[in-house]
Order: structure tokens, then sequence, then C-alpha cells
């Protein structure tokens, strides 16, 4: 996935001289998970370059920037140090083009890795896309696989607002599916493992339906796509799975079409769980969908803790847990 | 040497408070004309003590004196005296407008039009200001129609931004003039990014950054002079040192730091100081700032010291923490008034002409207003739609604000 995100970098890089990277070891060391490794040697170092370590000049410098008319495609090195930036993000990226009445707008695409299940502890583990998703003005995006994750980050660069991007860090060398104890199938052995050559893009705001299923639908995104699919085998349930792809827009159409056919849902997120996008997601279930519910909406989440250091796998929402609750829902 | 007991908090307290008599003498002015102006490619290493000093051009007997005179005719600071005076106008216009209930809020320049008037007239077209919220002379100056602001302040059928942004929050690229945000500093740091696109794409254009004293203890302040620093940003950044923040005196922002200036030394950035009274000095300061970002030399911070006669805007009311007088006491006395005792000086000016050039503008900025009332106020009249507020959230609306456009009726 890794190579996927580089990828669509270098993909928009060479197609549009406006796309600049930049962030926190980015530029000659190609960032600490390697997804910008070689594009200054390619670009130059005025395309992809080396930050100071302040999220919140990353992130300020690159609004000014695509007020000046570049495309900034910027990393904050964990999803965990966004808050210095969250100023910015949220007062100045997602507000400008409605203050200025579209006069200056905000082109920009901050990556981050987000998620846990590599032993991060609580600076290296979170998942904050509720914190995004709650703020007017912003596209959110998860990826799950590399070959989205190219078309996902192409769109996103070409995007006229801003994007969100938070790469699920335990899917960066294969699809995880929560069973830590066992072997990660790399990418090169999965179908979506695949990643076409050259420019294609992946439209914001369209899920995937990643199983077909009758008796309840599944909603997750990011790792939590392959812990579904784990559990649903695991349990036998004929889950039928929704990788969401972007948050927001979300594709409420394909979500309210798979819950009216199976009548049950279950929402996963890697995420604490009070005011969790899964709260929206049952919302927006429970208003559109409630007559054909046959069970009650349930959430499989993180806990309401700090991600944990040595409890990394009592915390994280694993197949066991999705499992149950599918279990459950079936009986209600 | 004091005995390592018990440890004591400290907190910083202006020299007087209200009920005492204004006091400024602890504020070391230079003669004018005394401060040397160095050549643009100097080493800022030989520079440093201009962080401490004042550059100021005007004196007493209102003489342009001095290494920074010269720079401008006498056409031009007679349309410089033009702006300063528009812009006191106009601010005490809508201040009345907002006292009528026309507007929710306002906020003014008095004392400090020559900031804003002067650095406009050194920028070239195509260069980008961050600004605060009072350097609404960058408009003035720049020929940005009245009318037009006054749409903005009024929220009314002709804003140009559609009622969204609370008054005198202008946007305006045309005139280079980066939408307000009313968040603080956050523009500082944006302003070098631009100023970093501008290097990237080989263009001759600069940026300027705007704050003020209080919003320097920001983190984006910081993070500007790293970012400006490092990548030798053509940006000049500013800082109006106007006394207070809100409430709060400018010691408590500055810490023991003598100046805000001095705040750019550590990222070895070349650091002045000017009279923000004297629009001669102001323009000659930026002039000299803007060359440098224009040929590589990288960024300059100025520090303008000023004093906020004003409120800090139409929701304060200063003489609960400060001494009534003090503005009549501020040893750099007034911007206009220096101005036009200059030209006076000159024999370019009257205190006849004088007159008679305050009774124009006040007739040019009522026909203004007039103008912009015809489209509405706040609470009256022509105002913007209830679907200007779906709009523009995202370049294209997106199903759920769709959806709710529509639940809302319009």
């Amino acid at each position: 996935m890794i190579e996927a995100i580089r990828d669509a970098m270098d993909v928009s890089m060479g197609r549009d001289e406006r796309v600049v990277v930049f962030g926190e070891d980015v530029g000659f060391f190609g960032g600490v998970f390697r997804c910008t490794q070689g594009l200054q040697a390619k670009y130059g170092k005025s395309r992809c370059f080396d930050a100071p370590i302040s999220e919140s000049g990353i992130v300020g410098a690159a609004i000014g920037m695509a007020a000046y008319g570049l495309k900034p495609c910027v990393e904050v090195q964990f999803a965990d140090y966004v808050y210095p930036a969250y100023d910015q993000i949220v007062s100045e990226a997602a507000r400008l083009r409605y203050r200025s009445n579209s006069d200056f707008t905000c082109p920009i695409v901050v990556r981050m890795p987000t998620g846990g299940g590599i032993f991060g502890g609580q600076t290296h583990s979170q998942s904050p896309e509720a914190l995004f998703t709650h703020v007017s003005g912003l596209k959110t995006v998860v990826p799950s696989n590399p070959h989205d994750a190219k078309g996902l980050l192409i769109a996103a660069i070409e995007d006229p607002d801003p994007v969100i991007f938070l790469e699920p860090k335990r899917l960066y060398n294969g699809p995880f599916d929560g069973h830590h104890d066992r072997p990660v199938t790399p990418w090169s052995k999965h179908e979506l493992g695949e990643v076409a050559d050259g420019h294609y893009t992946i439209p914001l705001g369209k899920a995937a339906i990643r199983r077909q299923g009758s008796a309840v639908t599944v909603l997750a995104y990011g790792t939590m796509v392959y812990v579904a699919e784990a559990a649903a085998e695991e349990t036998g349930i004929d889950a039928e799975i929704i990788d969401l792809r972007t948050l927001l827009p979300l594709d409420l159409d394909t979500i309210v079409a798979s819950v009216k056919k199976t009548g049950r849902c279950v929402v996963v997120h890697e995420a604490t769980l009070t005011s969790g996008f899964g709260a929206e997601l049952v919302s927006l279930v429970q208003e559109n969908c409630f007559y054909h519910l046959e069970a009650p909406v349930a959430r499989v989440a993180g806990w309401d803790t700090p991600y944990p250091h040595a409890q990394e796998w009592e915390y994280f929402p694993g197949p066991a847990r999705v499992g149950r609750a599918l279990v459950e829902t079936m009986e209600a | 040497m004091p005995d390592a007991g018990m440890l004591r908090f400290h907190v910083p307290e202006p020299e007087v408070r209200p009920g005492g008599t204004p006091d400024f003498s602890n504020v070391t002015i230079p003669k004018a004309g005394s401060v040397p102006r160095p050549e643009i490619d100097v080493d800022p290493r030989t520079i440093r003590d201009m962080a401490f000093s004042i550059i100021r051009v005007l004196n007493r007997a209102g003489e342009a004196v001095g290494p920074w005179a010269g720079l401008l005719t006498d056409e031009e600071l007679l349309q410089g005296l033009r702006h300063m005076m528009t812009l006191r106008t106009f601010d005490a216009r809508m201040q009345m407008a907002q006292r009528q209930g026309k507007t929710s809020f306002y906020m003014q320049h008095l004392g400090e039009e020559a900031v804003s008037c002067a650095f406009r007239k050194a920028l070239k077209p195509g260069d980008m200001n961050f600004p605060t919220y009072r350097q609404a002379g960058l408009l003035i100056a720049d020929g940005y129609p009245m009318v037009m602001m006054m749409n903005q302040i009024y929220s009314n059928e002709a804003d140009p931004l559609k009622g969204r942004q609370l008054p005198i929050m202008y946007s305006s690229k045309e005139h280079g003039f980066f939408s307000i945000s009313g968040n603080l500093a956050t523009q500082y740091i944006q302003a070098v990014g631009w100023a970093m696109a501008s290097a990237i794409s080989n263009d001759s254009r600069i940026a300027a950054a705007w704050i003020g004293d209080g919003s320097t203890a920001e983190s984006d302040f910081h993070a500007a002079l790293v970012f400006a620093s490092t990548y030798k940003a053509p940006v000049v950044l500013n800082v109006v040192n106007n006394q207070w923040a809100i409430s709060t005196f400018q010691g408590i922002a500055r810490g023991g730091s003598g100046t805000f200036a001095a705040r750019g030394l550590g990222f070895g950035i070349p650091s002045l100081r000017v009279d923000g009274n004297d629009y001669l000095a102001v323009h000659a300061v930026a002039k000299w700032a803007i060359e440098r970002a224009r040929r590589n030399l990288g960024p300059t911070l100025v520090e303008y010291v000023t004093y906020r006669v004003g409120a800090h805007s139409s929701s304060d009311d200063p003489s609960a923490y400060r001494p009534k007088a003090e503005s009549d006491a501020w040893p750099l006395g007034d911007p206009v008034v220096r101005l036009k005792n200059h030209l006076i000086h000159k024999g370019v000016w009257s205190e006849d002409r004088h007159t008679q050039a305050e009774a124009e503008i006040l007739a040019t900025v009522i026909a203004a207003q007039k103008e912009a009332e015809s489209h509405g106020t706040l609470h009256a009249g022509g105002k913007p739609s209830t679907r200007d507020m779906f709009e523009g959230v995202y370049a294209e609306m997106p199903p759920h604000l769709r959806r709710q456009r529509q639940q809302a009726g319009v």
C-alpha cells in the first residue's frame, strides 16, 4: 500500500506541476513509512522537501500555498500528531472557501497514518477521523487497500477542497484481519494489492461492497474491513460488508440499500466508541431504515480509554468481538 | 544575588491603571533621522541593534529628516494623507452605524492609520497581504470601493461574502487582501506558505504577513518565523504593536524580550522597529523590507510602534483597564496630524485645505454609506438568501447538505 500511495503522488506530481509534497522527514529520506521515497530525487527540492517539526506550520504553510494556486499534499507523520494543526485545519482550511465566497480556496490533502495494531501506544495508534467528519468544509477518506489508496489519493489531490487522508498503518504491508498471532498475507498475494499503472481515480463519496451477504450489513472502513471479513467467515454468518472508503461525503445510498435488504446492521470502527463516527452511522441507519430493522443496530469500537501499549489486543476490536456482535445481532 | 528560598510567581503589570497618570517615560524615542539606513543586502548580524531602536523620519517641527526620508513625492504624500483621513472618517461612520444597530460589530483603526495605508503604497499589484482585522487601510489605499466594504459590514444583499462573515472580515484577492479569519495568528504562517509558493513557482510576487503584539504569543507566529527563516521566504513579517491586546498590555505577550522586533533575531531574520505613526517612516521601511523579499534576500520582521487610541472593538470599553487620557500622552503623536503638519511645513497644504478635505471626504463616505444602505443593513432591508448559507461549503454541494437545504425549505 506504501508503493500505491507513493505512486499516487508520483502520478499527480508528474501530471500537474502545482502539486507539491512536504512534511517531517518527507524529503531526502522519503518519510518514516517511505511513502515519499524517491519523489525529491525525481521532482527536485522545490516539489518535495523536509519541513520543520511543526504540524501547524506544515498545514498553515500548505493553506497559504493553496491560496497562491499550488496543490499541496502534506504528510503529518502520525495522526496522533495532527492536533497542533487542528486550528489550521478546522478554522482555516475548512472555512476558507465559505468565508471568502470562493475568492480563495484550499485544495490541500493532509495525509496521515492512522490506527493501531503496531504496539505504538497512545501517541502512534489513534483514529481521530470523527474529529474531522464533524467539521463542515472537510472531506475525510480512509482507504483499505492499495488499489483504492492510489485512486482515492489521486482523487483527493485533484479535489478542489481540503481532504483529510487517513492511511491505516497496519494495512501498509497487508490486509491485517486482527489475528495478531498469525502472519499477514502480503498485498502481493491479494487481489486488491494489484495496482494499475498510471492515472486513475476512485471518486470520493462512493463506498464499495467487499462481501455480498443477506443476513446482516457491516459498516466498516480501513483495517476493520478485514476484521469484519474474518468475523463473518469464522461465525459463518452471511454478512454483507461495506467498505465506506470516504466517510464524508458518505455514500448513504449504498448503506441504506444494503440495510433495507438485510434488516440488520453492525457498525465497526477502531476509534473510541463515544461520539465516534459510528454514532453518526447508527443515526443515519435509524433515520433511513427504521421500519426495515429487525434488531437494534450494534456498535463495535475501541474502548473509551487512551490507546494502551501492553493491552493492545485487549483494546483492539478484533474478530472475536466483531463476531460476537454479529451473532448477537442475528439472535436479537 | 537573590537567595534560593521560597519561589515567587511573577506577573507583569502595565505602568499605570485607570485613575493613574499616563506615563510613557519608559518608552525610549530616538530622534527622528538618527537611525541609519543600511543597504538591503546587509548582513543581518550587523544590524541587530535596529530591533531595539525606532526608525523615524518626521520630527516635531514637521520636517522629514535623515536617511529614510525623501522617497515620496508631494503628490504621493497628499494622497497618503487623504487615505488616512478617509479611513478615519470611514471608521467613525461605521462605528456610529454599529451603535445605531445597523450591524453587530465594528473595529476601528484610530491612531494606527499610517501603518496599513503607507505599507500598501510600497507593494506592487499581485503582492498578497495576510491581514488582521485592523489593516483596512490596505484596501482603502488600493482603491477598493468603500461601498463594498460597507456592504460586507452590513451583511446586506450586496455583501460580496454573502452574509457569512463577521463585519470587517473582508476578502479581496484582486486587491491583494487575503480573507480575514477572525482567529488570531493563523494567517501569519499562511503568508509564509504563500511566499514559499511564489518562490517555488519562480514568480516575482511577495507576501506580507500581519499580526498584533498580543497574538505574537500564538505558536503560529513562531512557526511562521521558523518557516520564513528556513526557506528564506519572500515575505515581510509585520508586527503592529499598538500596546494593547483588548485589556492586556503588551508586556504579557512580550515577556522578558526587550521588543517584539527582537523576536526575529533568534531566527536570523533582520528585524527593524519603526515609528508606526509616521507615514514616511512606515513607507520607507516597508519599501526596504519588500525590496529585500523581491531580491531573494529573504524575510524581514518589522515592528510598528503605535498606539490603539480607540477601543479594541465595538464590544470593548478601555476605560476599565487603562487611563482615559493615555492616548493623549502617547509620545509618537497622531499619524494624520503629523503628516498634515509636514505637508503644511512643506507649503503644499494648509489648515483651510485640510478642513475642506475633511468635508469632501465625509461627503464621499456618506454617499457610499447611502448606497450601501440602499442594499440593506443587518436587520433591515435586503439581505443574503438562506440558500447562500448552504452554498460554498464545498465546490460542489454534497448530498447531506442538499438534504439539509431541502429540510430548511430553501
